[in-house]
Parts: structure tokens; C-alpha cells; sequence
């Protein structure tokens, strides 16, 4: 199987790498780039751990091509947090101890913020059926539920305060 | 609930907070390292071949084509791990398991292994090896499985009658007193059958390793394991290695709920290594995890219970027949031990079989053997609560068992929760709320034993007075901060001057499998020593600071302060003074201890659903649930609360959704999240929890095991709710839409008949 060149921008850097065409974005992230966070929960676009964005678009990387990724704009999780500051939805996770054995938090907090971006004011109901592609085994969502919820009071607080502010 | 401390004489300045977790930023920003979040210069990528039939001969295996392809490093067969075990069986089972050697036992027992330096290569390599088998008969379903001409899964097992080769591999009774006599007493008896069938822990991280071994004999081993110490003794004894010689870290461990106390592939991965001279990542897909590791059992049973017309009951009796997959397990016993503990009996009997099938390797799942037993138990309750006419929380209070109770099991209970948890549920608003149309509501208590065992502490301090402590038994749902909570407490130091840490197995004794929900009970025991023993030691360096004896010196909120009248001039000096001063007065200070944890407190749950069914489709809608359980001690409630919602949401797939599914053929069809279908966000409810507190006297701090009890109650809970919903009882867990449609159109004919007869 042949490789190709990519080059692609992934949580703001400019990044190139060498993939087999066949290779799943990712494969291509954790293996080329070093970017873990991602997790391979199922490789079969069930369990949403391996949730990024492309283009703005949440996608599961285990269902792209790493290939795919060239001339367009990938972010991760570890791409959330911003100058040392954690983002307001990590906050929130530790806070309501969202968060057990940690293995899909990368994945529902990539869908979150997706969900919170495109509604920032959502109901109970609306966070469930937006996180229903997140596999969570420990949690039973509760606390996950209340994070995001809670989430998405403080940054329209936020966004309110900076609106103010202009 | 407020804390009783009359047993445990403790109050708390730091336990029984809510900070946050140490772990909490790496395992949000994605620096966290899980089992395959590690690489080694120069690794291989491993990939395991596996079996296609459910029982086979293994007649010839050609691997010389895979070794001949460019980038392949190793291939391995059985051959390459020989029987090192000593005749220690189940050892062997364990060595069969990771590699079949004259028969594939299952659907996905491997068979093959190789190492490339990719991962195309070595999916090519799997492709030319050429295994050569000769299909057997085969026997998934556990009944079909005992009866007298079913095919044989492991011909070493025979009756001990008969002599011949049986699938019955453990037959366990428990109980006591005279059940003629007692159901003579019963004024109502009832008997039913029921059904449970089999589901996986679904853990969202796969098996995964990363393996590295030297021609020297020395190698390291980084895995997702619920036990390091565990798995190294079984790697190093089945390699025949040093034990000393083998370091297993233990990464972060993306859930395990049992299915990582056992070693599934991971001696695969350091003979792979072995043989290549080259680290190996192994790493199994979604499919491998659901074919090849082990999921819990499934079953059948028998209950029957009497009593008389005043809620009394006389007798119970459980026969309940347990499905192991290809090799024994203890999960017969399991079940004969919890089925009645929640009640006080007179005469009683639990007679368990563990039975072999052509299935993975059963592994323990969240209190193993306990849902099962519970679900038949507590549904056959609530319909003799009914016929006898008596509100089913009243006949479960009328005869739960109490402090001085002999458990059904044998022991005599200390102080224990069950009752308190049913008060609470009966007096718990949620069962007095209004139910709709096709809504019903259950409950449903259960019990999990809690184990200890064997562990050590660590606990350094360092010069400017923070604390490491490094434990031995792993960290799924925030051992770290309660770890680091205990030891605040007992050293009177603020929870952020402590960091904990997983030790691996060379820098510890060692460990038991954390299993058993013994993490908080045990290392938080073996904590609490270690933080006296760091105690004494600071006590002699104030004392020889003072110049006094260190007798004159006690331990206060932090401080070593000395006692007596002639010392009122001396004051306290803090544990920050005595560390900034230890390199002065005798080196650093530590704090060390080595326990078998005994006393684990048992606890008990009691549930309250309610649910909504769909009598067209069958589909059912949890539509609230409440977890009334007793922690002995809640350490860190925040968590303890998400050991019960998570332990219920768990209890509530495996109680509508959750199966394995064979076909004829006795090949597993539903391998993935697809098509086994796990409970998500939209199908639950949030999860109201009540934590009780009734210490247990046996930890100084009253901790009994959180983690397991709460899958118990959710099988017969629901159960009993969709029951009450739609009329017709139900006895076969999944309770999917087809098993709910099927019960209702059977009793929909059978009343038909009724009145055309």
C-alpha cells in the first residue's frame, strides 16, 4: 500500500505527515502526529472516544482517513485547553467529577463543546441526544449531563460579560 | 445520613469531602496514558490469530509462509509457550486460554500470534498463516450443556461418580436448616424459572500492552490491568521467569469492572517480544475484546420460597446453573453464597453448578455471580409478596436479615445496612410519585461481600512537608483522591499537600487484584498505617529536637506537640518544621506498611425504578431510578455516588439491552457496540443516590466496598417494574422489545383461551 504526504493544520499548528492511504485519521494522530488523546474505542464509529473535528464538522477518526485531513483544519483535545488556561467545559468536568476511569472524556468533551458551539443554551434532552454517540461505561451520564449543562451556563455568562464589555 | 462513629470513634476533618481529583487534568486535556497510549523505540506491532469455529481440532498450523514475509519478526504457535506450570491447573487454563493448543475451545481462542514492524504487515502475515482444523460438535447454552449427551468442552473434567468426562465442572451448595420442614410451615409457596443471559463488562478501553523482553531474562511489561502484581506472577510462571525480573506498570486503565483481573493475551505479547528481540504493542480490537476476553455468565435458575400468611418466611430454596465458557471458574459459588444474604432464614439452600461451554472464559464482572442470583431471588419476593397481599418493601423488611443474623453463607453479621436501606426506600419520596399509563415501578434490594487481602503502602515526605503515597491497587474511579483524603486526614495535613501515585511491581510489595471493591477498604487501610508509622517516626524527630523523651511527644491536628506540664514552654512543631529539619535529624522520613486486610464490611443496596413500556413496540423507558446503598464510610461521596449510578446504568443495559448472541454455528454474531448494545446518554435518567452510612468496625474509618453492590438490585428492580407495567411477569433478562412483545402475546392467547374455554 502506497503513502501520501499531508499536509494539514491540527489545533492551530501547521503539521505534515506520511500515511499509508489506508490509514485512519486516527491512526494518523496517535501514531504520527503523538496526539493520544484520541482514543480507539471500538474502530467502528460506536463509542465516540476517537470524537474530533474537521472543518468544524465532529467526526469519529476512526471512520476518516488520515489522508483526508490534507489542506484542511483537525482539532483534538488537546487542543481545548488555551494559554495554560483548561476550557470551561475540563473545568466543569473535573469539577462534577464527570470523569471516572477518564477513557471517553477526551471524546465527550470534543462533542460537547460541538454541541455548545452550535447551541449554547440546550436542555436536559438535547445534551443527551447530542452526547447519544458517546460511549460512556462508568458514569451512567449523570455527572456528565450536569457538567455540560453547567458548562454551558458559564460561557453564555461569559459570552454575555464579553458582550457587555465591547 | 450523618456519620455514626460510635463503632470507629473517628471524626473526620478531610474525609468526607468533596475536593477534586488528582488525575482530573491530564485525563481531560488527553495527557493521561492508557494501555495503548505507550510506545518503545524500535516496537513491533503485534497481531493474534483466531479461531473461526466455536470447537475444533487443531490439526496443523503453517506458519512458514508469515515468516518468510519481509517486516514479519515472530510467529507464534502454542509451541513456542511450552506447560511450565507445575501441574497447577489453573495456571494451565490460563496458558490454554492465551494460546489453544490441541483444540480451539471457542469462537475467537487464538491460535496464532505474529509481530511486524507494522500493522499492514502484520494483518498480512495473520492472512498466510494456514491453520488446518477439524470442526467438533459443539454446546453454547448452558442447559443443553448438562445434559447427558451434550459435546464435551474439556474431556480432563469428569464426574466424580461416574468418572466419565462432564461439562459439570463445580457443584456448590450453601445453606442451612430443613426445607421439607420449613416449606412444611409455608402457607404460600412459590417456584419459578428463570433466565439470564450473558454480557461483557464493555469497558470502552480494549486490552492493550506493551511488552519488552531481553535475551537476558529481564523485561517490562506496561498493560491496562485491575491487577499489576497479579499479572506479573502469571506472565513470569507461565515465561518461566524471575518474578523480580518482570516490572509491570500498570497505565491508566480505561474501566475494567473485572474483566482486567484476568490475563488474556498479555503472555502472548512478552513471548512475541521474546522471540523478536524487539518491544511489541498488542492490542485488541472491539471484536477481539468481545470473543476473547471474558465476559460474565450466563444462566438458569430455580427459586422457590414459602411463607406464612403473616409475611414470614419459612423456607427458600435456589438452584441456579451458572455458564463458565471453556474453563472453570468459581462463579457457582459465588452465587450460591450471595442469593439469600439480604434475609434473615430459618431454612434455606443455594445449590449452584458452574457448567462449560464452547464460550470465552467467564471473568468476573461487578460483584460476579450476584445479579443472577439476586434477579431470580428478588422477582420470586415480589410475587410471594403479592399473593400473600403485603406491600413488597414491608416483606423484605419483615425478614431482612440484621445484626446476629447467620447468613445464609455461614457467617454471623456484624453491624450491617440492609434494613436502613430499605427504610430509606420506603420512605423515599420517590414511592409515593404518580405513575401513567403503561408505567410501573420496582425494587429490589442486593449484597456483595467486599473483599481485602493482601497490600502495601508507601508514604514519603519530603523536605518542604508534602507527601507522596504510593499504593498498589489501581485507580479506576478516583482511588487517588481518596487515598490522598485518607492519608490528609490521618497525617492532619491539607488534601493538596498529598500526591498519590500507582506504584509498579518493583516499587512495592506486593498487591492484590484490586477486584472485590478492596481498593478504598484495603489500601485505604494499609494508608492509614503507613501515615502512623510516618508519625512515629516524626514524633522521634521532634522529641530529639526538644531533647525530651519522645513519650512526651503526641501527634496533633498536623503537629507534634509536646505533652506535661515541664514541656508548656516547647510548644508544637509542625510536619512541615520536623520535614524542612530531617535532613539534620536522621534522614528522610517514611512511613511503610504491609497488611492482609481482613474485616472487608459487607453492604447492601436497595433500588426503586420506574419504567414506561411501549405496548406496541416493547421497547422500555427507565423513567426514574433511585440507588439507596450503604458505604460504611464514604471517603469521597462525589465518587461514591458515581460507583452507584455507574454500577445501576450497567444493571439497567444488562436488565433491557445487553446480550450475546450465538448463532447455530456457536460463532458470537454481535461482536461490537453496534449490535450489543450498551445503555446511552439518551436512554437514561439522571440517577438519584443516597449514600448510608453504618461504619464498619473493622476499618478504622468504617469503609466497607463501594464499588460492586449497586449491579446487583437493577436486574429484579426493573424486572419487577416492567412486570407491574405491563401485567405479565417476566423471567428472562435482556428484557428486549421481542422478549416483552413474546410475553404479552403468550399471555394474551392464554387469556383468550381462558374465556373461550
Amino acid at each position: 500500500m502506497s503513502s501520501v504526504h499531508v499536509s494539514t493544520t491540527i489545533n492551530g499548528d501547521a503539521v505534515e505527515y506520511v500515511c499509508p492511504v489506508g490509514e485512519t485519521l486516527l491512526d494518523s494522530l496517535r501514531d504520527r502526529v503523538g496526539l493520544t488523546g484520541a482514543k480507539e474505542g471500538c474502530g467502528t464509529g460506536d463509542c465516540g472516544a476517537c470524537s474530533v473535528t474537521l472543518d468544524d464538522q465532529l467526526v469519529c477518526s476512526c471512520l476518516v482517513l488520515g489522508v483526508e485531513a490534507n489542506g484542511r483544519t483537525v482539532n483534538t483535545v488537546e487542543g481545548m485547553a488555551q494559554d495554560g488556561e483548561l476550557h470551561v467545559l475540563q473545568k466543569k468536568f473535573i469539577e462534577h467529577a464527570a470523569l471516572q476511569c477518564g477513557i471517553c472524556t477526551p471524546g465527550f468533551l470534543v462533542a460537547a463543546d460541538a454541541l455548545l458551539q452550535r447551541n449554547p443554551n440546550p436542555t436536559v434532552e438535547e445534551v443527551r441526544y447530542a452526547l447519544a454517540g458517546n460511549l460512556c461505561r462508568c458514569t451512567g451520564y449523570d455527572k456528565i449531563v450536569r457538567a455540560v449543562l453547567d458548562a454551558g451556563k458559564e460561557m453564555r455568562k461569559q459570552n454575555k460579560s464579553k458582550s457587555k464589555k465591547r | 445520613m450523618a456519620h455514626d462513629n460510635s463503632y470507629t470513634g473517628q471524626d473526620f476533618q478531610v474525609v468526607g469531602t468533596r475536593p477534586e481529583r488528582p488525575d482530573g487534568v491530564d485525563k481531560v486535556t488527553g495527557r493521561a496514558r492508557y494501555g495503548a497510549d505507550a510506545s518503545a523505540p524500535g516496537q513491533l506491532v503485534g497481531l493474534i490469530l483466531r479461531s473461526p469455529h466455536a470447537h475444533a481440532q487443531i490439526k496443523k498450523i503453517d506458519t512458514s509462509k508469515a515468516e518468510k514475509l519481509p517486516g514479519v519478526k515472530a510467529v507464534l504457535t502454542s509451541k513456542d509457550l511450552p506447560d511450565l506450570t507445575g501441574g497447577d491447573a489453573g495456571m494451565y487454563d490460563i496458558l490454554e486460554n492465551c494460546m489453544a493448543r490441541e483444540r480451539a475451545l471457542y469462537d475467537g481462542h487464538a491460535v496464532a500470534a505474529v509481530a511486524a514492524v507494522d500493522a499492514q504487515t502484520a494483518k498480512k502475515a495473520l492472512k498466510l498463516i494456514k491453520v488446518q482444523y477439524k470442526k467438533l460438535p459443539h454446546v453454547t447454552d448452558v442447559d443443553e450443556a448438562m445434559k447427558p449427551n451434550a459435546p464435551i468442552v474439556q474431556p480432563r473434567i469428569k464426574d466424580k461418580e461416574t468418572g466419565k468426562p462432564t461439562n459439570v465442572c463445580g457443584i456448590v451448595p450453601m445453606g442451612h436448616g430443613d426445607l421439607d420442614e420449613g416449606f412444611a410451615q409455608a402457607d404460600v409457596i412459590v417456584e419459578r424459572s428463570y433466565k439470564t443471559e450473558q454480557t461483557h463488562q464493555g469497558y470502552i478501553e480494549p486490552h492493550a500492552c506493551l511488552a519488552s523482553m531481553g535475551p537476558d531474562g529481564q523485561g517490562e511489561l506496561w498493560v491496562t490491568t485491575q491487577g499489576h502484581f497479579t499479572y506479573r506472577n502469571v506472565c513470569a510462571t507461565l515465561l518461566g521467569l524471575d518474578i523480580a525480573k518482570l516490572k509491570v506498570t500498570s497505565s491508566e486503565i480505561g474501566g475494567g469492572f473485572g474483566g482486567k483481573t484476568h490475563v488474556w493475551m498479555e503472555p502472548v505479547a512478552l513471548a512475541l517480544s521474546r522471540k523478536a528481540n524487539r518491544p511489541v504493542k498488542l492490542v485488541m480490537t472491539r471484536e477481539e475484546v468481545f470473543r476473547a476476553s471474558g465476559p460474565t455468565c450466563s444462566t438458569s435458575s430455580d427459586i422457590k420460597i414459602g411463607a406464612t400468611k403473616d409475611g414470614r418466611i419459612t423456607a427458600a430454596q435456589a438452584t441456579i446453573r451458572y455458564q463458565d465458557g471453556a474453563f472453570p471458574g468459581i462463579w457457582g459459588m459465588l452465587g450460591a453464597m450471595t442469593a439469600f444474604a439480604c434475609y434473615d432464614l430459618k431454612n434455606c439452600q443455594a445449590l449452584c453448578y458452574d457448567v462449560l461451554v464452547n464460550r470465552p472464559k467467564v471473568a468476573a464482572y461487578r460483584a460476579p455471580s450476584a445479579p443472577m442470583a439476586a434477579f431470580g431471588v428478588e422477582s420470586t419476593m415480589d410475587i410471594l409478596a403479592a399473593e400473600l397481599g403485603i406491600d413488597p418493601v414491608d416483606f423484605r423488611l419483615m425478614n431482612a436479615a440484621d445484626e446476629g443474623t447467620k447468613a445464609a453463607y455461614g457467617p454471623v453479621y456484624g453491624p450491617i445496612g440492609i434494613k436502613a436501606t430499605l427504610e430509606a426506600v420506603k420512605r423515599h419520596p420517590h414511592m409515593r410519585a404518580r405513575l401513567g399509563k403503561n408505567q410501573g415501578r420496582g425494587m429490589a434490594c442486593g449484597f456483595w461481600f467486599n473483599i481485602g487481602g493482601q497490600t502495601c503502602s508507601d508514604l514519603n515526605i519530603g523536605v518542604d512537608g508534602t507527601v507522596n503515597l504510593t499504593i498498589g491497587t489501581i485507580d479506576v474511579g478516583g482511588a487517588r483522591a481518596s487515598m490522598s483524603l485518607i492519608a490528609a486526614e490521618e497525617l492532619g495535613i491539607p488534601y493538596e499537600d498529598v500526591k498519590c501515585t500507582i506504584g509498579d511491581t518493583a516499587s512495592l510489595g506486593h498487591n492484590d487484584t484490586t477486584e472485590g471493591s478492596r481498593g478504598t477498604f484495603s489500601s485505604g487501610m494499609a494508608t492509614i498505617f503507613a501515615a502512623r508509622d510516618a508519625i512515629d517516626e516524626m514524633k522521634k524527630r521532634a522529641a530529639a529536637m526538644w531533647e525530651i523523651p519522645v513519650e512526651e511527644v503526641a501527634w496533633e491536628n498536623g503537629a507534634a506537640v509536646a505533652v506535661g506540664k515541664h514541656n508548656s514552654n516547647l510548644g508544637s512543631l509542625t510536619l512541615k518544621e520536623i520535614a524542612r529539619k530531617s535532613p539534620q535529624t536522621g534522614g528522610p522520613i517514611a512511613g511503610h506498611n504491609e497488611v492482609t486486610a481482613d474485616g472487608a464490611g459487607v453492604s447492601f443496596a436497595s433500588h426503586i425504578c420506574d419504567v414506561e413500556v411501549d405496548p406496541e413496540t416493547g421497547a422500555t423507558k427507565i423513567l426514574r431510578y433511585t440507588v439507596v446503598q450503604d458505604a460504611g464510610k464514604a471517603v469521597h461521596p462525589t465518587y461514591v455516588e458515581g460507583q452507584m449510578q455507574g454500577a445501576a446504568a450497567q444493571g439497567i443495559g444488562w436488565a433491557l439491552n445487553e446480550e450475546y448472541i450465538y448463532g447455530k454455528d456457536g460463532r458470537l454474531q454481535n461482536p461490537g457496540f453496534l449490535d450489543y448494545r450498551v445503555p446511552v446518554c439518551s436512554d437514561l435518567p439522571f440517577i438519584d443516590t443516597e449514600i448510608m452510612e453504618i461504619p464498619n468496625p473493622s476499618h478504622p474509618y468504617g469503609v466497607r466496598g463501594v464499588g460492586e453492590t449497586s449491579i446487583v438490585p437493577p436486574l429484579a428492580a426493573i424486572g419487577n417494574a416492567v412486570s407491574n407495567a405491563v401485567g405479565v411477569r417476566m423471567n428472562h433478562v435482556p428484557m428486549s422489545p421481542p422478549r416483552i412483545l413474546k410475553a404479552l402475546r403468550e399471555a394474551q392467547a392464554a387469556e383468550k383461551q381462558v374465556s373461550a374455554g
